[in-house]
């Protein structure tokens, strides 16, 4: 996409951003993360269909947040991780420029949040229709069939830990996962530990989650982890009326109460 | 054979409940024993983790009980706490643990007499239910494990 290349190139050699983080050509399905520093790397940008991967999850790593200043190719998911990653205050306003790409492959820039704000609450974030089928369809089995569903799905889990290097969220740099005083979860790939390590994860996203996808995206297994947080997501917003990564001074979900939360199971 | 004796394991803050279960002796009123008492400083300090770990330790059962609402002892932890039971009851009911084994409470440090039927109505629910087997399945597994790495 010639329009970006010439962006990039722009924004580099006037020194308004030191790195550049888009896509470029993979070697499978999907494009992969461009990390452009010099002026004729540019010109390995692209920009088409294979381009989802959420690239915010490279604004949070140490190693891409000593280049200095960034900018970043976006769709709307990534906006949104990058207002839940501000609201957690992982970085400053200003420290990264988003390039938002436009359906119609216009490229918009947002340097500051307000202007990302301004931007989401025009666009249509809730769940898509098959993505609120599949989770009415869970909803719907048996609490045993729910089980052998999911403990089937969990079975194949290796522990590669791909769900959680994708997220833009995980970002703690002593995960629970790994702590071991105590063991909460077991390291090696057991049946038991997978769940315990997916239902961990899930919960450690709840009310921070924007749906990307990337972690069902990046399972080698192809195990559906994105639907254990649609399933939050959607009784998040039935619950608290809340939504993650739309304005960057938000507190999420699980950081706040209200005394007039509704439940209907404590007695 | 001998009747099932469900485990049930409670989670109780230091403040209301487990001064509540206190009471109870106190005022010597029976309740069944199947119950094993965990005393956390207050309910916002329960994670959510020990719960599927009280599962994974053999669990039938588990209360989780702390202050009333507006009566916690830090003021705010008991309404931190009934959050992430909304959230995390929803989503393992959605991987497929079986919540009514798990019963949310509030009892104050007056309601004796409310703890011992708060027990005795889980122990007697979770009777029913019968031993979790399929959770017990699944927490082998890692012994499973331990056993060939030994070998």
């Amino acid at each position: 996409m010639n329009e970006l290349i010439a962006k990039a190139k722009y924004l580099l050699s006037s020194k308004t951003v030191d790195v550049v983080i888009g896509y470029g050509k993979g070697s499978g399905k999907y494009a992969r993360a461009e990390f452009i520093r010099k002026l004729d790397d540019a010109d390995k940008m692209i920009y088409n269909e294979t381009c989802i991967q959420n690239l915010a999850t490279y604004v949070q790593k140490h190693e891409v947040k000593h280049l200095g200043k960034i900018a970043i190719v976006a769709n709307n998911y990534t906006l949104r991780s990058l207002l839940v990653l501000a609201s957690e205050f992982q970085f400053t306003e200003g420290q990264v420029l988003a390039l938002y790409i436009t359906p119609e492959n216009k490229i918009v820039e947002m340097p500051d949040f307000k202007s990302i704000e301004d931007h989401l609450a025009t666009v249509d974030t809730g769940l898509k229709p098959d993505e609120k089928e599949i989770v009415d369809r869970i909803e719907k089995m048996t609490v045993a069939e729910r089980w052998d569903f999911w403990q089937k799905e969990f079975a194949k889990c290796f522990k590669c830990f791909a769900c959680r290097s994708s997220c833009p969220l995980c970002y703690c740099t002593k995960c629970m996962t790994e702590s071991n005083q105590p063991q909460w979860i077991p390291v090696a790939a057991s049946d038991l530990g997978n769940m315990e390590w997916h239902i961990m994860r899930a919960m450690h996203l709840a009310g921070r989650c924007v749906n990307c996808g990337d972690c069902a995206r990046a399972c080698p297994m192809d195990i559906p982890l994105n639907l254990l947080t649609y399933n939050l997501i959607e009784g998040i917003e039935k619950d608290f009326g809340a939504k993650a990564g739309m304005k960057a001074t938000d507190i999420s979900t699980l950081s706040t109460f209200k005394p007039d939360d509704k439940e209907n199971f404590i007695k | 054979m001998a009747e099932f004796e469900p485990k049930i394991v409670a989670f109780v803050c230091n403040w209301c409940t487990y001064a509540g279960a206190d009471l109870t002796g106190t005022s010597r009123i029976k309740y069944a024993a199947n119950v094993k008492i965990i005393r956390f400083p207050c309910t916002g300090r329960i994670d959510f983790m020990l719960l599927l770990k009280a599962f994974a330790n053999g669990a039938d059962g588990i209360i989780v009980s702390g202050c009333h609402p507006n009566d916690c002892h830090y003021t705010y932890g008991n309404f931190h706490a009934r959050r992430r039971w909304m959230i995390f009851r929803k989503l393992i009911d959605f991987a497929g643990i079986d919540i009514n084994r798990i019963s949310f409470n509030w009892v104050s440090a007056a309601e004796g007499a409310r703890w011992a039927e708060v027990v005795n109505t889980t122990v007697e629910t979770v009777r029913k239910l019968g031993p979790y087997e399929n959770y017990k399945q699944v927490a082998l597994s890692i012994y499973d494990q331990e056993d060939k790495t030994h070998e």
